[in-house]
């Protein structure tokens, strides 16, 4: 039956009835994918502490700043310091060398070239580089950037903290940029404008006006990037060196809580399985604990 | 919306029933054609992978194998989620008293684990036990080091680092390295000891036998060990080591295989590293498949299991043992098969043997 050839009253009667039935699955469809997210996230929450128990349980809290990792039967002993410290260490590091970058090309892109061909180009390959596979990046690193630090006389054939550093930075700047970028462009033209009319140069507007109004976002980029650069695994196993050790310098090769649960969660038993669920549950907190303090600022900014 | 959610629910359903489909199908299989399941031991793959084709195009048995790691094989046999498991590590009798029935092991093929090295020009390098350990606890730190100049008259060492790279996951080949360290050095005994991952001394980790065998052929210097079959296939410059009767032995297939020339147990489980035999490479080791003994569990059937060990016994003999030097192993010499044959002969359905 076409509906073209129903009577007015029939059609708009049967439209009611449609509108209400879609109505009510758009909201049943709606509530119950947010419960299954609901159910998903407490599901991994519940089945991280459960795997963790075991390791908690033998080694206390101590476990968060043991630096003894060591796996020899008869001698076990696990400590997630050396993963933490790693892991800290890479990210800011990587947030730091990544920040001066991202900011300026944000600022190229949202404010001085605005809208030209350059900055779409340019746009275009920062966001190709958020699509480009993680162990693409550290094939590139291992075969490219390496010998580029071995023959700058880097310790530890080029491998280390410093070198993951370098690759996490790089792969984090597109998220920083284009979060940044879209807050600059979002600056209010007016304010601009009347802050140019108040005779201030280009410069003297966007530290003064662009920047501080699109603080908040600018910054809540970076954290995004930041939470990134902490669970990144592949690229950072292929170059940071996998030695189960506290960093000792920023040459120093090291691992990150990401890069070791990768490594050796395949052959992990007993309790050597759950201290790596442990750091998987530590790692879930510390991306936690980052975002609610990347919230706080943002709250407070805006 | 309405279409959509339709759609959706269609999916479900359709998805639903292909699932139960499947198990059916699983299920069934015995009856007429049977699909065989496995995983474990990554070491054993390129062998595995090879003759398990051969096998399903010759008598039409379908295998599967999942390359999910030893510790990986031994927890699917104890789950029971698969028909046998491989492991490069034979379980210890703790272990064994922890599996849920009694389980057999069957040496499958010899490897070994090769020490390699990255030093242009400087070819057939030779390392004694000493410099072996000195070298891995980080006592020697470069390569034109008086002791290794003393071990290799006429080969021009060069002034360079020494970079150890190991491997920074769990692995069977670890396991043979350190079981090998472990007899020949009371010194990594007591710092390091033998597993199949371990706290280092020195050194770097990178991810499985493509990783470390990556990083040290891109690595001027650097030494580390890798799996024979990976070595071979790879050509990469390995060193000559000596074994128990004081000879520097090459690994080939050859000095491989002798390693298991000598007293095997009736159950096959020993570790083959520092082998008596004088022509043997002393980091050799056999790889096993393990299964339940008896084969009757968890409603399989007897096809299920007869075609288990019939594979198994043919896994063993030598239609299959052939062709394991295409792939670079070392096949079983005919005592480990015997003892592997015989073992399979115990394997029982209900208390009765499967094979005659």
């Amino acid at each position: 039956m076409k509906l073209g050839k129903l009577p007015a009253k029939q059609f708009s009667q049967l439209l009611k009835v449609h509108q209400m039935n879609s109505d009510k699955i758009t909201k049943g469809v709606l509530l119950l994918s947010s419960f299954v997210i609901l159910f998903v996230a407490g599901g991994m929450i519940f089945s991280l502490v459960e795997g963790a128990i075991p390791a908690l349980k033998s080694f206390g809290l101590s476990f968060i700043w043991s630096n003894n990792w060591n796996p020899t039967e008869g001698k076990e002993n696990y400590g997630a310091l050396p993963f933490i410290a790693g892991t800290i260490i890479t990210s800011v590091a990587a947030l730091l060398i990544s920040l001066p970058l991202s900011f300026s090309v944000s600022l190229f892109l949202g404010e001085y070239y605005r809208g030209t061909r350059i900055a779409k180009i340019l746009g275009t390959m920062v966001d190709l580089l958020a699509g480009i596979p993680s162990i693409v990046y550290g094939l590139w690193g291992f075969y490219v950037l390496r010998p580029l630090l071995i023959d700058l006389g880097l310790p530890n054939q080029g491998f280390g903290i410093f070198t993951a550093s370098i690759i996490l930075a790089i792969m984090i700047i597109p998220y920083a940029t284009s979060l940044s970028n879209e807050i600059i462009t979002m600056v209010p033209n007016e304010l601009k404008e009347a802050a140019y009319s108040l005779g201030a140069t280009r410069s003297e507007v966007i530290f003064n006006v662009v920047v501080p109004s699109a603080r908040s976002g600018i910054i809540a980029g970076y954290i995004l990037s930041f939470g990134r650069a902490l669970g990144e695994t592949m690229a950072v196993t292929m170059l940071i060196g996998n030695a189960n050790i506290v960093p000792d310098g920023f040459f120093s090769t090291g691992n990150t809580m990401a890069s070791v649960i990768a490594n050796q969660f395949g052959e992990a038993d007993g309790l050597k399985l759950s201290s790596l669920i442990a750091i998987g549950l530590l790692l879930f907190l510390l991306t936690g604990i980052i975002n609610a303090i990347g919230k706080f600022i943002i709250k407070r900014m805006g | 919306m309405k279409n959509l959610a339709l759609l959706v629910l269609t999916v479900f359903i359709l998805g639903a029933c292909s699932n139960s489909s499947n198990k059916q199908g699983g299920e069934k299989a015995g009856t007429s054609k049977v699909t065989l399941t496995a995983a474990g031991a990554t070491f054993p793959m390129p062998y595995y992978n090879m003759v398990f084709k051969n096998y399903t195009s010759e008598f039409g048995t379908l295998l599967t194998y999942g390359g999910i790691g030893s510790g990986g094989g031994i927890r699917s046999l104890t789950d029971k989620v698969v028909d046998f498991g491989a492991t490069d590590a034979y379980l210890s009798d703790d272990k064994l008293a922890e599996m849920p029935a009694e389980v057999v092991h069957i040496p499958t093929v010899l490897g070994a684990v090769v020490i390699a090295y990255n030093l242009p020009g400087v070819d057939g390098l030779k390392l004694s036990n000493e410099l072996l350990e000195k070298i891995f606890m980080g006592e020697i730190t470069n390569w034109n080091d008086p002791a290794i100049k003393a071990n290799n008259e006429g080969l021009a060492l060069p002034d360079m680092e020494i970079t150890f790279v190991h491997r920074s996951d769990g692995s069977g080949t670890t396991y043979i390295f350190s079981d090998y360290m472990t007899k020949v050095s009371t010194k990594w005994a007591d710092a390091v000891g033998t597993g199949k991952s371990l706290q280092w001394p020195v050194g770097m980790g990178a991810k499985g036998n493509p990783g470390v065998a990556g990083t040290i052929s891109q690595t001027e210097g650097a030494i580390g060990y890798i799996g024979s079959e990976y070595a071979f296939a790879q050509k990469i410059q390995t060193a000559l080591v000596q074994n128990s009767a004081g000879n520097y032995i090459e690994p080939s297939i050859a000095s491989v295989s002798a390693a298991a020339k000598g007293e095997i147990p009736a159950d096959t489980r020993i570790m083959l590293t520092n082998s008596d035999d004088p022509e043997s490479y002393p980091i050799s080791g056999f790889t096993w498949i393990i299964l339940y003994k008896e084969q009757s569990y968890d409603g399989r059937s007897k096809d299920q299991a007869l075609a288990t060990v019939t594979f198994l016994d043919w896994l063993v003999s030598a239609d299959a043992q052939g062709d394991a030097e295409k792939v670079h192993y070392a096949p079983l010499p005919d005592p480990a098969a015997e003892k592997a044959k015989a073992i399979l002969r115990s394997v029982t359905f209900d208390g009765q043997p499967l094979l005659k």
